[in-house]
């Protein structure tokens, strides 16, 4: 008999949380305010959610970019199921969903949004699938946790929260649109 | 997201609703991709997809080897004209040499009812039936069910008309499946020599949602999609189905008077090819009712649905790491 894997049927336990909902509240707006400062206001920006956890928090960076500027930047979001480099490694496979980009691509500064930059596969599969949709003048990142452990030369413009992670956890945005309570959580397989 | 457990396409009959749905739903992404200016993603970049077509087709053939393409799959097109078929090779030496040549996915059309499950039984790629003899064409029935939900919204409870030649038809069987599964009722129509007797105990319990009638007012009255199946002039006379391909257009044809029957937004679907002035008036054909040219489009999509599932195998997961 094989022994039972340390696998995806062991159920998650919280272990500590990084951010309470002030927390997330506190770091959107900040990375909203550096990146109209970096970009010299909101214009020429565009703003692209990686489906799905990225996607409700484009949304709010985007109110809060408005609230700032008075201008309201385009949103798209972009999936990137069929983009993934590990679609034959057995794994379940990836659901697949729309990447909507309602806007010309070309020219634009894109800020790509993320709840969490992990290995960096995520982002490298993200901007191919942006590639393909045109050329824009710049594409910066922006997440709301950065848990290290990157495996592709990737970094992140803004970032909400470094954490030191081990493999081993999980990291976990909670969003009110989500039906949750704001906050980012880390859990672990139980033993 | 529920699972899509098969191995193999090679019929709709046995899938479940929740599977011709997730289809379906795949095929709208796909669709939103040949919109772009760069049709093309990398999905199945090193995996091969044989479209072995041993029955004369274009657009099937041509709508699989776009799929293939714009899922990065490497596509070889085999056609009955130049294959070892002609030399008196079998069907089944003809795939056991392919697979030896590790195709992950063969697409076969084949004269023979049966034909792709026979050749799933014994070669490890992922089969796809693209048509076999009177049996199915699943492809076919997906990509109508995709366009009637595209122009309807919903294809639960529409009333769906299927004209022609229903006993030879794989069309006809792929349709009567899917359409019943997702709660359209079907009425199937055309004159009693190709009408067989008891077609709708195909789909089971669900009889009731099929009527079968040799009168076409009866078909279309109030029908919300009028489909149009191709009527093979060769069995006209010789075979005795019917007389002459103007007595059948003059009978069982659709014209612009005919469709009046039906409900005022009903949409006229055909396969293809069309025989223009045959079972469809040509100004019909090309007229705003018409999404015979839709129906070619979400053929690609489609194709590109089943091609992702059945080339990544692996399981869906509800949630992603």
């Amino acid at each position: 008999m094989t022994p039972p894997r340390r696998g995806l049927e062991q159920p998650l336990v919280l272990l500590r949380e990084l951010l309470d909902e002030a927390g997330v509240a506190r770091a959107l707006r900040r990375i909203a305010h550096e990146l109209v400062e970096r970009n010299r206001g909101a214009g020429g920006l565009a703003l692209v959610g990686v489906r799905t956890g990225g996607l409700q928090l484009a949304v709010r960076l985007r109110r809060l970019v408005t609230e700032i500027e008075g201008h309201e930047p385009p949103l798209g979001a972009v999936d990137i199921a069929l983009y993934r480099d590990d679609i034959f490694q057995g794994l379940p496979r990836p659901e697949v969903g729309p990447t909507e980009l309602p806007f010309a691509l070309d020219g634009l500064t894109l800020v790509l949004v993320d709840d969490v930059l992990y290995t960096g596969r995520t982002v490298r599969a993200a901007l191919d699938a942006l590639m393909d949709y045109g050329r824009p003048r710049a594409v910066q990142l922006a997440v709301l946790v950065d848990r290290g452990h990157r495996e592709l030369p990737i970094q992140a413009d803004y970032v909400g929260l470094v954490a030191q992670t081990t493999r081993a956890e999980s990291v976990r945005v909670k969003l009110a649109e989500l039906g949750e309570v704001d906050r980012v959580v880390v859990l672990e397989r139980g033993a | 997201m529920t699972a899509f457990a098969h191995r193999h396409l090679l019929g709709i009959e046995g899938l479940t609703r929740e599977e011709v749905v997730q289809l379906l739903d795949l095929a709208g992404t796909f669709h939103a991709i040949s919109e772009r200016a760069i049709k093309k993603v990398p999905t199945l970049r090193g995996r091969t997809v044989i479209n072995l077509f041993l029955e004369p087709s274009t657009r099937t053939r041509t709508s699989f080897e776009i799929a293939a393409k714009r899922l990065s799959a490497d596509a070889v097109n085999i056609s009955g004209q130049v294959s070892s078929t002609v030399k008196g090779e079998t069907l089944l030496d003809t795939a056991r040499n392919l697979q030896a040549m590790k195709p992950d996915v063969i697409v076969l059309r084949h004269g023979s009812s049966g034909a792709a499950a026979s050749v799933a039984a014994v070669v490890d790629a992922a089969v796809v039936n693209a048509g076999d003899g009177t049996h199915e064409h699943p492809t076919q029935a997906l990509l109508d069910a995709v366009t009637i939900r595209a122009h309807k919204g919903r294809v639960e409870g529409l009333e769906v008309a299927i004209v022609g030649d229903i006993a030879h038809s794989r069309v006809a069987r792929s349709n009567l499946h899917a359409l019943t599964l997702l709660g359209a009722n079907v009425r199937l129509c055309g004159p009693r020599t190709m009408l067989p007797v008891g077609i709708e105990q195909l789909v089971g319990e669900r009889k009731g949602q099929v009527r079968v009638t040799h009168r076409l007012e009866e078909a279309l009255e109030g029908a919300d999609v009028v489909m149009m199946l191709r009527i093979q002039k060769e069995r006209a006379g010789a075979v005795g189905l019917f007389p002459n391909t103007r007595e059948y257009s003059r009978v069982y044809g659709l014209s612009a008077q005919k469709l009046a029957l039906a409900r005022p937004d009903a949409i006229v679907m055909h396969p293809g090819p069309v025989n223009r002035g045959v079972e469809l008036d040509p100004g019909l054909a090309d007229g705003a009712r018409s999404v015979i040219l839709d129906q070619v489009t979400w053929g690609v999509a489609v194709r590109m649905a089943v091609l992702y599932l059945l080339g990544t195998g692996g399981e869906p997961v509800a949630e992603a790491p």
